[in-house]
């Protein structure tokens, strides 16, 4: 009986939301990430009016909860018009919370490579455009990576919020399950090992990614 | 000293520049011949840095003009302005180094990126130009697991790769321990005997009195001295520079000048 529903039941509803959740997490994380990157380039090295959007940009998607976001994104937009499939609009919040975070931690890498390597850049030639892709964000990047990797381990988590526009996830596929067979405990403690799976694997691959990225001078050894 | 030709390969006209609200450059002026070195002494804070770093608008004048060769330089035409600074070479006090890059790919970077350089062709000459600066043993190595003066001649390394017409030295050893010192100045003696056309900004006055072509001597933003190190820097001649040049010698304890 215990078995029938963990195996029958509870693995197949979760395993289905997990490739679900996967399909929000995966776009949203390289997506926001790029985004991040770009903004925070904007935000440090762009035209003071690209500047001044980046920053608003940031202040607005950092200073609103995620689920007012996600509501807006669903709920709101067809006010204007604009229909947005659960799955569309549940991406589309990520990657602009995402990014607004990375956008901080890249800004913040930036910021801290002396000032003097841009001005060597500029001596040789290069274009401000040539100078951001080829030395000063593969620094940012390599200093802004634990930082950026954990936005992407709380993307994971906060990726459960879809659910709550219809875009049945994880966490939805169990709550539905919790509700329908009255097992909340159970239920729900699956939920959490699923999550800690997938972030105890990200952390892994972050790990790795860090240890590849090393370059002597950068981080600890 | 080598070879002069007539034309200027550098030809600077009245730089003036204001920097919070101070004028830092007051109409300075001066040419560089092919082959020449010109050294810039005078005390700190009298404008060498910023002036170096306007003949290549890294900090944009505010008045006068700028030629290399016939080529009258205008900061708006980017594309022009980028080209003009691959071939002026700049060398910075603290190196400026990639910290991401090991000394070859720092090297190499912007034959690659800038001048569009195959990657195999940028790094073999990456690295005949680590070797021409003493230094193609170190080609692996990070800016962070080099000394200073290791750090400063990738930097001329880095700078020479792009076959630059002029370069411009802003107190290269300054930021070095005495005992490196030695090594970047017998880098820039080599090229200087090479022929290279170079304005040096240094104290190292013991260096420059048998290899500078002229010195001029800057002070509150202009030059209020030139002329050949034997007249400037002979001990009884009554010179600017050469009352500055003995302070500079109480202070360090050099013995001769
Ligand atoms: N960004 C700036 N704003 C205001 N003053 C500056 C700035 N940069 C340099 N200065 C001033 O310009 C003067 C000349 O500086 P600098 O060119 O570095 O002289 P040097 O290289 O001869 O020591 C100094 O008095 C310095 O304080
Ligand atoms: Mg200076």
């Amino acid at each position: 009986m215990e078995a029938d529903f963990i195996l029958q039941e509870l693995m197949p509803a979760l395993n289905r939301g997990l490739l679900k959740t996967l399909l929000l997490i995966l776009p949203s994380a390289s997506i926001g990430l790029c985004v991040g990157v770009l903004v925070g380039t904007a935000r440090v090295y762009g035209h003071p009016l690209l500047k001044k959007l980046g920053d608003g940009y940031a202040g607005l998607f950092r200073g609103t909860p995620l689920v007012i976001q996600l509501f807006v994104l669903y709920f709101g937009l067809p006010n204007l018009g604009i229909y947005l499939e659960p799955y569309n609009a549940a991406v589309l919040g990520f990657i602009l919370c995402t990014g607004a975070y990375q956008s901080e931690y890249v800004r913040g890498a930036l910021l801290s490579i002396r000032r003097g390597q841009l001005l060597a850049t500029q001596a040789l030639g290069f274009s401000t455009l040539q100078a951001m892709i080829w030395i000063m964000v593969p620094q940012a990047l390599r200093r802004a990576l634990p930082g950026c990797g954990n936005e992407i381990i709380y993307l994971i988590k906060y990726s459960s919020l879809a659910y709550i526009i219809t875009f049945i996830e994880l966490t939805g596929e169990g709550k539905i399950l919790a509700t329908r067979y009255f097992r909340f405990t159970e239920v729900f403690l699956a939920i959490g090992f699923y999550y800690l799976v997938m972030v105890t694997l990200a952390d892994f691959g972050l790990k790795k990614l860090e240890k590849r990225l090393y370059i002597p001078g950068f981080g600890k050894g | 000293m080598t070879s002069v030709e007539t034309r200027p390969v550098l030809r600077v006209e009245r730089i003036c520049k204001k920097l919070g609200g101070k004028q830092i450059l007051n109409e300075v002026s001066f040419e560089l011949r092919k082959g020449e070195l010109k050294v810039l002494i005078g005390p700190s804070g009298g404008g060498k840095s910023t002036l170096l770093q306007c003949i290549n608008f890294l900090i944009p004048p505010d008045s006068g003009r700028i030629w290399l060769k016939d080529q009258e330089i205008h900061i708006h035409r980017k594309r022009d302005l980028y080209a003009y600074r691959q071939k002026v070479g700049m060398i910075f006090q603290d190196f400026n180094l990639f910290d991401h890059l090991n000394a070859l790919e720092n090297v190499a970077i912007a034959l690659r990126k800038v001048k569009k350089m195959a990657k195999r062709e940028a790094l073999e000459r990456a690295l005949q130009e680590l070797n021409r600066v003493g230094i193609g043993d170190k080609a692996a190595l990070y800016p962070a697991q080099l000394s200073g003066g290791q750090k400063q001649r990738v930097s001329i390394a880095r700078a020479l790769a792009m076959d630059p017409e002029v370069m411009l030295l802003d107190e290269p050893t300054s930021a070095l321990d005495p005992e490196l010192i030695g090594e970047v100045l017998t880098v820039i003696r080599n090229l200087a005997q090479d022929g290279m056309t170079m304005i040096l900004a240094t104290h190292q006055i013991g260096f420059i009195r048998g290899l500078a072509d002229e010195i001029l001597f800057m002070q509150e933003g202009q030059i209020i001295e030139q002329g050949i190190p034997l007249d400037l820097l002979t001990a009884g001649k009554s010179s600017r520079t050469q009352s500055f040049c003995s302070k500079l010698h109480e202070l360090s304890g050099e013995q001769e000048l």
